[in-house]
């Protein structure tokens, strides 16, 4: 049971031309057992978004706070966040090589748990992870992400979500470039483990279709760096309509 | 940031000076080297101690041990033993003639004619003293289709000079390992020659770890067409650590292949990391094909990798020749993605560092050194983390 609660964030990056904000303010607060969803126009802000929650360092808060059932996310280490129990789906997942996956997860999963998981179960688990996504059981022994489809980056995300169990999950456009097979088995994978109970999902997607397959209970429109409007799921059927014209401009 | 330079070269493509290069037995044919000559030009000269100058070459203040199972031949020959000079190695420069010229005994290994050793021949020199620098010469000879793997393991201290001499008959496996994990005072020449029969193979690698200076230079050539050969290397340079690798290949005879790849990290003050790789393609190698590869690891500031490749091509009638060269840092977002699933940042690099030299370990082929090249560069990589760690 998690509360991620995102005030009036403010982000920016270093360019070469100097600082340039990209998140102007952003109030966001994800509950257990809500799914959230992000929709908004290519370059508005999702990923950086996502990535700000995560920490990654190219990222500069410069106001606001982000705090996950009261703890100062901001003040944690990249790693310490996904010990508390932040997940990010990538949308560009990066490939390592002479790193198996069998070998990443296993690693992942101690480091998350604080300890080895019991082998057994381990490897029953993870076979059964790999069956309910569609994962041929080879795939455990390629480089991680190294020379994977679209699709296999992405079903190999789901598959992390499902085995490292966070409390909050963010997903970066993971339907993006899925074809309608794959995102029915990626969309069974969230939901499967928004069924576990208790746990906050932050779906950020461009376009409306994965939305057939999973149900938010609130969707946020991101424009320019903020929520421009939020409201519940017929927000969405009014995006699948009309686009984001009334928002930027521009059907972008 | 990297830096990636790849170059193909098609037939009849040409450039580089001259590959043909001067050798002889006679010491003073060659000149004492200053450290402007091209071959010298990376090396510290004031670290050699005097090794290609005039330093007595006499010393004896190492074990050697060997273990090898029947039917290898192992003989602890005089300085006059036949099977030296059996790769037709002429010494190119003059540490090696003077090494040439010092040694004293050759340890002469054989691998009998269609032999097929299943476990490694292992040869183990321990330097006791880098007081007084010695001469070393071994010769390994793989007879026609034998098959055997030889390992030999450097570890102490020592000025050691030493030639490695490798014959492949017609139709032999030969891998030959040369491990380097001296102790932080030892400076190494090491020259390496590999003379590949008609439709043998061989597998040259060269794993430096410890030691202050290591120098090893490897050529190779066949004595028959459609000989194969790969040329592997691993390194890890710490701070004030000078690691040398230069190759000559010498395409002479049709229809052979070879394969040069060396990977390396280097990490530290001072930490140098040097690859020089020179492929000639005579006139005579029609239908060779060639390709090689270096790539470094730059984990800190203050350390430094040089990669020099260089073709030359004498033949338009090749199938193909290549080579590539990167020199990298830490690519940010593998530990960013490997931290993001909770992974402590001194494993993130652990495991990024393991990745990058697992293809290369597997490539090597022999499963008795893989853990144990995995656990040399998680005992390097501890090094720094210990080092970081007292900064912070
Ligand atoms: N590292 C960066 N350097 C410069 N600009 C960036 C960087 N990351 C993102 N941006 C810019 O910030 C804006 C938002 O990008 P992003 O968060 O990726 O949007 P979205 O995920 O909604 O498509 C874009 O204009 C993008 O070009
Ligand atoms: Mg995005």
């Amino acid at each position: 049971m998690s509360t991620l609660e995102i005030r009036d964030l403010h982000v920016a990056v270093d360019t070469d031309t100097g600082d340039k904000e990209i998140l102007r303010g952003v109030d966001l607060v994800v509950r257990a057992d809500e799914i959230h969803a992000i929709m908004g126009p290519n370059g508005s802000g999702k990923s950086t978004l996502a990535y700000s929650i995560a920490g990654h360092p190219k990222y500069r808060v410069t106001r606001g706070t982000v705090t996950l059932d009261g703890d100062d996310v901001l003040a944690m280490s990249v790693d310490a966040r996904a010990r508390a129990g932040l997940f990010l789906a990538m949308q560009y997942p990066v490939e390592v090589p002479g790193v198996s996956v069998s070998n990443f997860l296993r690693t992942a999963k101690t480091a998350i748990d604080g300890q080895p998981p019991k082998l057994r179960s381990w490897v029953k688990d993870v076979k059964a992870a790999m069956d309910g996504l569609n994962i041929d059981p080879a795939f455990a022994e390629r480089d991680l992400n190294t020379g994977f489809s679209g699709g296999e980056k992405k079903r190999h995300e789901i598959l992390q979500l499902d085995l490292l169990d966070p409390n909050v999950a963010i997903l970066d456009e993971t339907d993006s470039g899925l074809d309608i097979d794959a995102l029915r088995v990626v969309a069974d994978g969230v939901n499967r483990f928004h069924r576990r109970g208790g746990k906050g999902v932050l779906l950020i997607t461009h376009y409306t279709r994965i939305l057939r397959y999973i149900s938010p209970d609130f969707v946020h429109v991101f424009v320019d760096g903020r929520i421009a409007e939020e409201g519940g799921p017929d927000l969405a059927e009014k995006l699948e309509i009309e686009g984001y014209v009334g928002y930027v401009g521009t059907s972008a | 940031m990297t830096i990636i330079t790849e170059h193909s070269h098609g037939p009849g493509a040409s450039h580089g000076s001259s590959l043909h290069r001067f050798a002889s037995f006679d010491v003073d044919a060659h000149d004492i080297p200053r450290g402007r000559e091209e071959a010298w030009r990376f090396t510290p000269m004031v670290r050699l101690r005097n090794l290609h100058v005039d330093a007595p070459l006499d010393g004896h203040d190492y074990e050697i041990t060997v273990d090898a199972d029947p039917p290898v031949q192992v003989r602890n020959g005089e300085a006059s033993d036949a099977l030296r000079g059996a790769s037709g190695y002429v010494p190119v420069d003059r540490v090696s003639a003077r090494a040439w010229a010092a040694a004293d005994k050759v340890l002469a290994l054989t691998f009998p004619a269609e032999a097929v050793s299943e476990r490694p021949t292992v040869v183990r020199m321990r330097g006791l003293s880098a007081e007084k620098p010695a001469a070393g010469h071994l010769v390994v000879a793989a007879q026609p289709y034998s098959r055997a793997v030889l390992v030999v393991e450097h570890e102490g201290s020592a000025a050691f000079v030493d030639h490695v001499e490798i014959v492949v008959e017609d139709g032999a496996q030969l891998t030959v390992v040369t491990l380097q994990d001296w102790a932080d005072d030892a400076v190494q020449l090491s020259y390496h020659h590999a003379r590949v029969g008609r439709e043998a193979s061989v597998k040259h690698v060269v794993v430096t770890f410890g030691g202050d200076l290591v120098r090893t230079s490897t050529s190779l050539d066949y004595a028959g067409p459609g000989g194969e050969a790969e040329l592997l290397g691993m390194y890890f340079v710490d701070a004030g650590q000078h690691v040398e690798n230069r190759l000559f290949v010498d395409h002479n005879t049709p229809h052979a292949r070879s394969n040069v790849e060396y990977k390396g990290a280097l990490q530290g003050d001072g930490a140098h990391a040097v690859w020089v790789g020179d492929v000639l393609i005579r006139p005579e190698a029609l239908g060779i094909k060639t390709f090689e590869l270096n790539r470094n690891l730059v984990l800190t500031d203050g350390a430094r990798a040089d990669s020099v490749p260089n073709l030359e091509i004498e033949t338009g009638e090749i199938e193909g020749a290549g080579h590539a060269s990167a020199t990298g840092r830490f690519d940010d977002e593998q530990l960013f993605y490997l931290q993001a699933r909770g992974i402590s940042p001194e494993q993130a690099r652990r495991l990024v560092v393991r990745g990058f030299f697992t293809s290369l370990i597997n490539r090597i082929g022999v499963p008795q050194l893989a853990e144990r090249l995995s656990g040399a560069v998680d005992r390097e990589l501890a090094i720094s983390e210990a080092t970081e760690a007292r900064h912070r």
